[in-house]
């Protein structure tokens, strides 16, 4: 079996006294799209965003594609923080994409999507616009690419923030609720790219309450409740005979709204 | 007393003179109280509490006296600890160090209006913290800062008159003494006061200007 995209072991994160994650262990598989799901406060977007290093797990230790991101963990569990011109360059591996869309309002589309190829990569400035250019066709916004972030819907503002994280070329996406603050209408087209992400078969996490996405989209399902890791399994274990009685319950809030047909 | 400009219009040529020495200690300590006041908000925003806590103290003192008394304790009070400064620059450094105290809280609070995840979002894409302030922080947060600082510039050029006790040959020492001279007390007064209008109104029109340049990304709900 070949190395894991992520690799995350025993990964605690407390918030002051509070207990978050309660020793996670979880293989996100390369090349496949992995769903984290469960209720609000389950901790799914606190295990991404340690995967993202935007949050320091207080204890355990996240693995991207072999390498430790973070803080290295001795046998002993002294852990000791990384460099962080180290973590810089794990982390660019990974694209990560918000519930907020959080692009940079003083910058046009193509402005945020070309930055950090410029003053990242220092890219000249016509081969970064070149290249934000075409991961802008590839999310269908080339129209857009003068437009500021005011001025575009919230499904072409995340579109735009697919592509910012796409043009550095990462091996891994990070998706945190990415459509959780769109309008209904506006969900489709952030689905659709991730479809078609998906379907080039992009290492993708994604934490989300579509629950129709992760059953047609998704290749691992891991659900979380209250901080720990209750199951990971296919599509197929976790939508049509959930054995597990919390999970039940969980989905069939879901299918009580009418989502059975997709699913 | 009759009301008879003419007396201060035949000093017109140090009357200028003066007006060009408040026009240019306000610029100086505009800039520097800016530019100070900038390095400390960054200083007490990433340099720990033993940054944090011995500036934060300062910017509370310099913001919670009188500049009148602060100038006097820098000009009478200096020579005492080997810091026997001129009129000029005792009152460009007074004036400096007095901006930069509110400019420093002008840029905290523009700082902290950054939504986290602005920031979060530049870290993920590899910008270290040296580019994230100057590619994102900074010009983000100009149009937030902007108003409010274009309002302590106005302060600041009305803060220059108080250089007169100290003898800086500022506008309001220049313009009073020739009304001292020729007994036109309210004309040198009144005259004092347009000039001081005329100047906040210019500066007033210039930041309006900026305001509209940078309005065109007026920050969304994101």
């Amino acid at each position: 079996m070949s190395l894991p995209a992520i690799a995350v072991k025993n990964l605690v994160k407390q918030f002051g006294e509070t207990t978050v994650l309660h020793g996670i262990d979880l293989d996100i598989p390369q090349g496949k799209v992995s769903c984290l799901i469960g209720p609000s406060g389950s901790g799914k977007s606190t295990l991404l965003r340690c995967m993202a290093f935007l949050e320091e797990a207080t204890r355990g230790t996240i693995t991207i594609d072999g390498e430790v991101l973070g803080f290295s963990e001795s046998a002993q569990g002294v852990r000791e923080r990384l460099p962080a011109a180290t973590n810089r360059a794990i982390r660019s591996r990974i694209g990560m994409v918000f519930q907020q869309f959080n692009l940079w309002p003083h910058m046009t589309a193509l402005g945020n999507v070309s930055e950090a190829l410029k003053t990242v990569h220092k890219m000249s400035r016509k081969d970064a616009e070149d290249l934000a250019m075409a991961q802008l066709v590839k999310v269908g916004l080339e129209s857009r690419a003068g437009h500021y972030p005011a001025q575009l819907s919230g499904g072409q503002q995340q579109r735009v923030a697919i592509a910012r994280a796409l043009a550095l070329k990462p091996k891994i996406m990070l998706f945190d609720e990415p459509t959780s603050s769109l309008d209904p209408e506006l969900t489709g087209e952030v689905l659709n790219v991730m479809r078609d992400l998906a379907a080039e078969g992009m290492t993708m996490v994604v934490v989300s309450h579509e629950i129709g996405f992760a059953a047609t989209v998704g290749q691992q399902i891991s659900f979380l409740d209250q901080g720990k890791l209750l199951f990971t399994g296919a599509p197929s274990d976790v939508f049509r005979k959930p054995r597990n009685p919390r999970l039940e319950q969980f989905l069939d809030t879901y299918l009580d709204r009418g989502a059975s047909m997709l699913v | 007393m009759i009301f008879d400009v003419n007396v201060i219009f035949d000093q017109l040529p140090a009357i200028l003179r003066g007006a060009g020495v408040t026009i240019l200690l306000w610029i100086a300590a505009t800039i520097g109280g800016a530019f100070f006041g900038f390095l400390v908000a960054v200083g007490r925003r990433y340099g720990g509490r033993l940054v944090n806590l011995p500036l934060g103290f300062c910017v509370e003192i310099l913001r919670g006296t009188p500049f009148l008394i602060q100038i006097f304790l820098l000009y009478y009070g200096g020579p005492f600890i080997g810091l026997a400064l001129d009129p000029v620059p005792a009152g460009l450094m007074g004036l400096t160090v007095y901006g930069a105290a509110y400019y420093s809280e002008i840029f905290r609070s523009g700082f902290a209006a950054i939504p986290v995840g602005h920031i979060e979002a530049a870290q993920c894409v590899g910008l270290t913290q040296g580019q994230i302030i100057r590619r994102i922080l900074l010009p983000e947060m100009t149009m937030l800062v902007l108003p409010p600082s274009v309002n302590m510039a106005v302060i600041i050029l009305k803060e220059t008159a108080i250089l007169s006790i100290i003898t800086v040959p500022e506008l309001t020492l220049t313009v009073s003494a020739i009304g001292s001279q020729q007994y036109a007390f309210v004309e040198s007064l009144f005259l004092l006061a347009l000039i001081y209008w005329a100047l906040v109104e210019a500066a007033g029109r210039l930041g309006h200007l900026a305001e509209t340049r940078l309005s065109r990304y007026r920050f969304s709900q994101s």
